[in-house]
């Protein structure tokens, strides 16, 4: 079928080409359109049938007529794949975009990406040390984990990111990350700034870089994804690197998303975005993991900006119901002047308890973690109170514990954005603070641990 | 028109045929790779078909096959143990034959069909035998005889009957009029299965979780619904009902959850203890695992295929419990099918018959007497996964019309860490009333009323707290303030329970009971010596009560519980001396 031009194009409608009498086409096959002037453009068939194909064009149909050229290529979209990869930017269809040549294929590999049998998968639990107080102590990350960044418009997530991709390692190994960068309409000044980051510390010769800006077309970042995760797998499973996936941002992807079902005049589900997008974002998310039997690991960690920092919209929530936690951004904590302003409460690592302990961090982890979320809780708590009662009334454990609110926000969260805190670091800094705390207050750390680690007890 | 057709369009896994005779839910096989489908839709001589894998690839003009056959799991020896996926294909036949990705065009048995195993017949030749009627056994795990029973169409008279080993194919016994019975059957997944009649349900599924056995029990036989936010605990509490539950088989549906958390169960499972048999929990459970970006349609019939394997347990004579994990992920499913055959929307989307699904599986667990005249049950426990959080939405709505146990797990609890994040306050069980007679003749007589002082206390604590949010709680009579200690201890004591933790994760009902008591002793005590001046710093503070707190993560904690209350009110009594 390749090489057969069609000009039976009846209807275009957004990032939509309807066209009839074709000989029999896959359903999500690969089409390139030849517009009257010359240009080429790429899509894919969403729709088939004797009668009527619908093609979603990546590069959006701007200047497309009925007169196009319209080319069925025979296969499904695939990515030449081979370890060349590491060190390029590509397009967000995969095309060079740093003026390198073209990838040497050792495989092509389908980017829609088959899912992993749950029964050949293992279970993630090596701890990644990110040098991040907040993250590591209460919401540690584990290799093979889905961990999103909640954030909203205007929050340094980005620096975040970076710093949790320079610093990220296993504990006590040097083994370094193979960095995938997946930018779906970001600006060019936010992809400079993670570009000329990445150079500067060397990164970059370790990383793969697929970009789409806020000006490439939207419809292209609905692949841009499959083609950074099939980067991932094929880095991971077949070549044995451990992989951790930054995207951001999830928002423009499901908003592109929204744009083809609108197209395609589907039922809109919450506030006119797609039915399927929980599939459709699992397919993405659920690409994490770890395989039994295989050495490489895929981590990921999608950024996404929550709309009105509201986290029960659609693109958070539906995420937050497939990933393995979450860390969330707080505004109010931006605004103290607190980097990297995590609010620790709302976040969460659903793998955290089997990657923590006596074997890979330390023992007093989980006991340590668990005393500061409770004393940091009831401190933001006692503010609301005192907004009405006024300090005076508060009891000695209470003063404590607000005090100890301030203190933490201050001293555990409050980080430099070079600052790399190894886990005992971290954990040390947590006694010294909690020493500020009545230790008759302080019911859920284990005695054992408080006279082996309380600063009282160790001089 | 001949069982084979074409197709004539492909849109995401709905795909049309033309040219075939088809009927509704026929099984077909799609394209030249044999891809299963079933058929939802007819038009004219268009036939629509869901397709259980993913159709990439896919051209107009391929074939297409009709089985004739509609939908159906095979049941027999050889189910228990198994992980499948939505359709009953064996993970791990499926890693065999594809690797560890999950591609298409498989077919797998349920199970080995090679296996010997040794049938003992409980019927002679001349019985006359009829539909359900167990005709012999196998030992099928350590825990679990497997009842091979007549299909429940069948009728007739044994002309013979055999003894020994055999595989789950080969006949067993043969009618007279020539019809040969195999240890394995076929049931379509989508009807239920028959059984003589429903009876109301008067024995309580014990979990082994106080806030549920204790204050919102679910009867066997009986449904729930548990909704909640993500990160409220859903799937733990999912996975606590499968292990620690006191019915004799689990069925254990992930539907459209995390690859990672079905790795957890498969991990977990086979090294954990049933407290019931000590025996390993996997010999009473079967698995269904169609995670998140397992294909769609299967999604949808992973619930049907878990259901019809519980009902076949449930005919057998068992007490089955079965969870489904999430149903919001199966109604999404139902959702995105439907919107593909451009069906007329209903709320949010969701097609207008989605309320009726809903109540159609649900309505399958029930205690019943079985067609041999047993007594079995299906308890149905399904997650549901409210958008926001808000279960104003429909698939909240459709579920808590039909379930009476709901348990609604609440985002702020888990915040505070307080585990289960039940809101005992707008959670609720409807069957209490069939219950309690239950609850006193094995647990205490008084069952009923200490479960009423309990939940009485816990609201009382949710209209001061109101007041205390105001005016702080120094500024409340000291009478009110006991009752907040009473009710903090309830909450932090009783409610809270850790699901992590070896002793406290199971708790016996027997200790639920005494614990509760002993809160109430503490009251009790505590108010006569603060009558008599003590102050209520010192009663709250004796140490014998911490200690009584502590003791519940340790083992033993049911035989020298009595002792520690004992021991509280003497040192609470003591309070009013020291004044």
């Amino acid at each position: 079928m390749t090489g057969k031009e069609y000009r039976t194009i009846t209807d275009v409608k957004g990032p939509l080409v309807f066209l009839n009498k074709t000989e029999p086409v896959a359903f999500g096959e690969i089409v390139t359109l030849r517009l009257s002037n010359g240009t080429i453009k790429n899509g894919q068939v969403l729709d088939t049938s004797d009668d009527l194909v619908i093609v979603q064009v990546f590069e959006g149909t701007s200047k497309i007529d009925r007169e196009s050229g319209v080319t069925f290529m025979g296969d499904v979209f695939k990515l030449p794949v081979s370890t060349d990869l590491v060190g390029r930017i590509l397009d967000g269809a995969g095309r060079p975009r740093d003026g390198g040549p073209e990838i040497v294929a050792e495989k092509k590999a389908d980017i829609i990406g088959a899912a992993i049998n749950p029964y050949s998968r293992q279970s993630p639990n090596d701890f990644i040390q990110t040098g991040v107080s907040a993250i590591d102590l209460c919401t540690s990350l584990v290799r093979g984990q889905k961990l999103p960044i909640f954030s909203a418009s205007g929050l340094p997530h980005n620096d975040i990111a970076l710093q949790i991709a320079r610093q990220a390692k296993l504990k006590d190994s040097d083994e370094e990350f193979v960095v995938v960068f997946c930018a779906m309409g970001i600006t060019a000044e936010e992809y400079n700034f993670f570009r000329s980051d990445l150079e500067r510390t060397g990164a970059l010769e370790n990383a793969v870089l697929f970009v789409n800006l806020a000006d490439d077309p939207a419809v292209e970042r609905i692949i841009t994804p499959r083609l950074a995760l099939t980067a991932a797998e094929y880095l991971a499973f077949e070549k044995d690197y451990h992989v951790l996936v930054i995207y951001t941002d999830m928002t423009n992807y499901c908003d592109a998303l929204r744009q083809i079902g609108a197209a395609r005049e589907e039922v809109p589900g919450r506030r006119g975005y797609p039915g399927y997008m929980y599939t459709d974002l699992a397919m993405l998310y659920e690409r994490a993991g770890i395989i039994k039997n295989k050495k490489g690991s895929i981590t990921q960690f999608p950024i996404l900006t929550m709309p009105g920092d509201d986290i029960t919209h659609p693109i958070p929530d539906l995420s937050g119901y497939i990933t393995e936690g979450q860390i969330v951004i707080s505004r109010e904590l931006h605004q103290q002047g607190i980097y990297p302003p995590i609010n620790v409460l709302p976040s969460l690592s659903r793998l955290m308890g089997s990657c923590i302990g006596e074997k890979t961090t330390r023992e007093d982890h989980k006991s340590v973690s668990d005393q500061m979320y409770a004393a940091y809780a009831q401190g933001r708590e006692l503010r609301g109170l005192v907004a009405i009662v006024g300090e005076d009334a508060l009891n000695e454990r209470d003063k404590q514990l607000l005090d100890f609110s301030g203190v933490f926000e201050d001293k555990f969260l409050r980080q430099t954005r070079d600052e790399d805190r190894s886990i005992e670091e971290t954990l040390d800094l947590c006694w010294n603070l909690m020493s500020s705390i009545d230790t008759k207050y302080l019911v859920r750390l284990d005695q054992k641990w408080i006279d082996k680690y309380h600063p009282d007890n160790k001089a | 028109m001949s069982n084979e057709g074409v197709i004539y369009r492909i849109s995401g896994p709905v795909v049309t045929a033309t040219g075939m005779k088809a009927a509704m839910y026929d099984v077909v096989r799609v394209g030249d790779e044999g891809l299963m489908g079933e058929v939802i839709e007819l038009h004219g001589d268009k036939a629509v078909i869901q397709v259980y894998e993913d159709t990439s690839g896919i051209r107009p003009g391929e074939p297409v096959l009709n089985t004739q056959e509609t939908l159906s799991v095979s049941l027999g020896p050889g189910l228990l143990t198994q992980i499948y996926d939505g359709i009953q294909r064996p993970l791990p036949t499926l890693e065999e034959e594809m690797g560890v990705f999950i591609t298409r065009g498989v077919d797998a048995d349920a199970f080995d069909l090679e296996k010997i195993w040794t049938f003992e017949p409980q019927v002679a030749v001349g019985d006359s035998v009829v539909g359900g009627q167990v005709i012999g056994h196998v030992q099928e795990t350590e825990t679990i005889i497997h009842k091979i029973m007549v299909p429940p169409t069948v009728t007739g008279v044994v002309k013979s009957i055999e003894s020994g080993d055999y595989n789950v194919t080969q006949t067993v016994c043969v009618l007279e009029d020539g019809t040969e019975m195999q240890m394995m059957q076929k049931w379509p997944v989508r009807t239920p299965r028959p059984f003589q009649q429903k009876y109301a349900p008067d024995t309580p599924l014990i979990t082994g979780m106080r806030i549920l056995d204790f204050l919102f029990p679910l009867a066997k036989g009986g449904a729930a619904g548990i909704p909640g936010p993500f990160g409220s605990g859903k799937t733990v509490t999912q996975q606590s009902l499968a292990k620690y539950s006191d019915a004799q088989l689990v069925v254990y549906i992930g539907c459209g959850e995390r690859g990672n958390e079905m790795t957890e169960v498969l991990d977990e499972f086979p090294h954990l203890i049933d407290p019931n048999t000590g025996k390993p929990l996997m010999n009473r459970t079967v698995m269904i695992a169609n995670t998140s970006n397992m294909p769609v349609a299967a999604r949808e019939a992973s619930v049907y295929t878990g259901i019809t394997i519980a009902e076949y347990f449930r005919d057998m004579g068992y007490d089955v419990a079965l969870m489904a994990d999430s149903t919001s992920r199966w109604a999404e499913a139902m959702r995105e099918i439907s919107s593909r055959l451009e069906e007329m929307p209903g709320e949010e989307g969701y097609p207008a018959y989605l309320s009726s699904r809903i109540a159609e599986f649900y309505e399958r667990a029930g205690r019943v007497e079985t067609l041999s005249g047993e007594d079995g049950s299906v308890t149905v426990i399904g997650a549901v996964s409210p958008p926001g959080g808000d279960i104003s939405e429909p698939v909240s709505q459709g579920t808590l019309r039909i379930v009476k146990v709901f348990w609604g797990l609440d985002a702020g609890l888990a915040r505070q860490r307080h585990f289960p994040a039940i809101n005992w306050l707008n959670s609720y069980s409807l069957y209490p009333q069939s219950l309690d007679q239950w609850f006193r003749d094995n647990i205490a007589q008084d069952f009923p009323e200490i479960r009423t002082q309990v939940s009485g206390l816990l609201q009382v604590e949710a209209e001061l707290q109101e007041i205390v949010q105001l005016v702080g709680s120094d500024a409340l009579p000291v009478d009110q303030q006991l009752t907040l200690e009473v009710a903090r201890m309830i909450r932090e004591f009783f409610l809270q329970q850790n699901g992590f933790h070896d002793v406290d994760a199971y708790c016996d009902i027997h200790l639920q009971y005494q614990m509760a008591k002993a809160i109430l002793s503490f009251q009790e005590s505590a108010k006569s010596a603060m009558a008599g001046g003590a102050q209520l710093n010192d009663v709250v503070n004796v140490p014998s009560r911490s200690d009584l707190m502590r003791g519940r993560f340790e083992k033993g904690y049911i035989d020298i519980i009595n002792d520690m209350v004992k021991k509280m009110t003497d040192e609470i009594a003591d309070t009013v001396e020291d004044n």
